[in-house]
């Protein structure tokens, strides 16, 4: 076991292993290793900020839908309201109609009693004139008892 | 490479032990001498670790990456990560520099792990007579890695204290008196202590990591010499084949034991040798 020319030699050799590791390896190796830690870093913060973003159009989205349904509640309210408005609306006017035709027809039928009583009266008359004729033996003088036919008539 | 004969485990063992070099050393010391087998593996090694790092970074996806791409990134984000910890101020050589040293001690010690017969088999048989795998195991190896980190620890101290400031860390503490003539006395004292604490860091990362994975080979080679080597000496003389078929059962369980073991200590040396050269160029940078 010696020291000799070895050492020399081994010295130089390792110099150059170092300046060579220190020039063409470590800076390349590293660097790629920072971009890749660089790049990883981006990767997660977009994810996270797509994370939240869609978090936000979620809440949006619900806020949007809970919005129309009360929007289609309130529409639906309004019509039912307007509905039973108009049914109300119906109901009076038919009323109001029924009434009056009612009222036209009850005209009517006392027009008509009127007229067949009339007719009736007539009739009453003419039959208690042939029967007192009749009775009497001769014929009444139409137009001699007019007068009391008529007064007789009006008293039926 | 079994011994071929009676106490041939010492030569088993020194034979392991002897690098592939131009000429047999002389002394400690000898600058004329080279080890072709740690330079060669270490420079290949230094191939792989570059080569995959440089395929992955040339065509680094920023996308979904694939299986290579991932286990690069996942070293390279541990560095870091552990740059980052430790390291308080900027510097684009720390990280780098941490990642070089934990990538190439670990495939250094990671050698350890390939059959310790295997390559010098193989080497013997392209004709070179020893053949030592594992750069972490030769003291060349691991005092070129420290010095290197010992410089650029003198560098940065330097650069961001500037030499006053570097002096004054040396000798100022961690003795200090109000009296200017008590500190001058201090400072000898503190040069002492300090420059001792600053010196132990080369030499304790080299020596720790070659420590740990010398002793680790050398468990490796003891397994070989104590089951197989014996056993396939041990053919003719006793035990027969049954003892003979023990033994490589035995060598392939300890072998296998200590490898599982070894796993964890050569990464921990890669990671503690990467760790603390972070945490003394860090304290290069830092003000008192």
């Amino acid at each position: 076991m010696n020291i000799n020319l070895t050492l020399i030699v081994q010295m130089l050799v390792f110099a150059l292993l170092i300046f060579g590791t220190m020039k063409w390896i470590w800076p390349h190796i590293l660097s790629a290793m920072e971009e890749r830690a660089r790049k990883i870093a981006q990767g997660l913060a977009a994810a996270e900020q797509g994370e939240q973003e869609l978090a936000a159009a979620r809440g949006k989205a619900e806020t949007i839908v809970r919005e129309a349904r009360e929007r289609a509640n309130q529409i639906i309210d309004h019509a039912q309201h307007r509905a039973n408005d108009l049914v109300e609306q119906a109901r009076s006017t038919a009323g109001t109609e029924g009434g009056r035709l009612i009222a036209a027809a009850q005209q009517q039928i006392q027009l008509d009693a009127t007229r067949a009583r009339e007719t009736l009266r007539r009739e009453v008359a003419g039959i208690a004139v042939a029967a007192a004729a009749r009775l009497l033996g001769r014929e009444i003088d139409a137009k001699k008892h007019a007068e009391l036919l008529d007064k007789l008539a009006a008293e039926v | 490479m079994a011994a071929e004969k009676a106490g041939g485990a010492t030569e088993y063992i020194l034979h392991h032990q002897t690098f592939l070099s131009n000429k047999p050393p002389h002394g400690i010391v000898d600058f004329t001498v080279i080890n072709y087998d740690t330079v060669f593996f270490s420079v290949l090694l230094a191939a792989v670790f570059f080569g995959l790092f440089w395929l992955v970074a040339r065509k680094a996806t920023t996308g979904v990456p694939g299986l290579l791409q991932n286990i690069i990134e996942w070293i390279v984000e541990k560095v870091d990560e552990q740059v980052r910890d430790t390291f308080h101020g900027t510097s684009r050589l720390i990280a780098p520099l941490a990642l070089t040293i934990f990538c190439w001690v670990f495939l250094f010690n990671f050698m350890d792990l390939v059959p310790v017969d295997l390559l010098p088999l193989v080497g013997r048989g392209a004709g070179f007579e020893h053949l030592k795998v594992v750069p972490s195991t030769d003291l060349n190896a691991t005092f070129a890695l420290s010095l290197t980190v010992f410089i650029l620890i003198i560098f940065y101290s330097l650069k961001m204290k500037g030499l006053v400031g570097f002096v004054s860390e040396l000798t100022l503490q961690p003795f200090k008196a109000k009296n200017v003539l008590v500190q001058a006395v201090l400072v000898p004292v503190n040069f002492i202590l300090e420059s001792v604490t600053f010196l132990a860091r080369p030499v304790s990362l080299a020596l720790r990591l070659y420590g740990n994975l010398y002793a680790g080979e050398m468990i490796f080679l003891l397994i070989a010499v104590l089951t197989l080597s014996v056993g396939l000496h041990s053919l003719t003389t006793f035990g027969g084949v049954v003892g003979t078929v023990f033994k490589i059962i035995g060598e392939f369980g300890l072998g296998l034991v200590w490898t599982v073991f070894h796993i964890l200590i050569i990464t921990i040396q890669a990671f503690i040798f990467a760790v603390l050269t972070v945490v003394y160029l860090s304290m290069a940078h830092e003000h008192h």
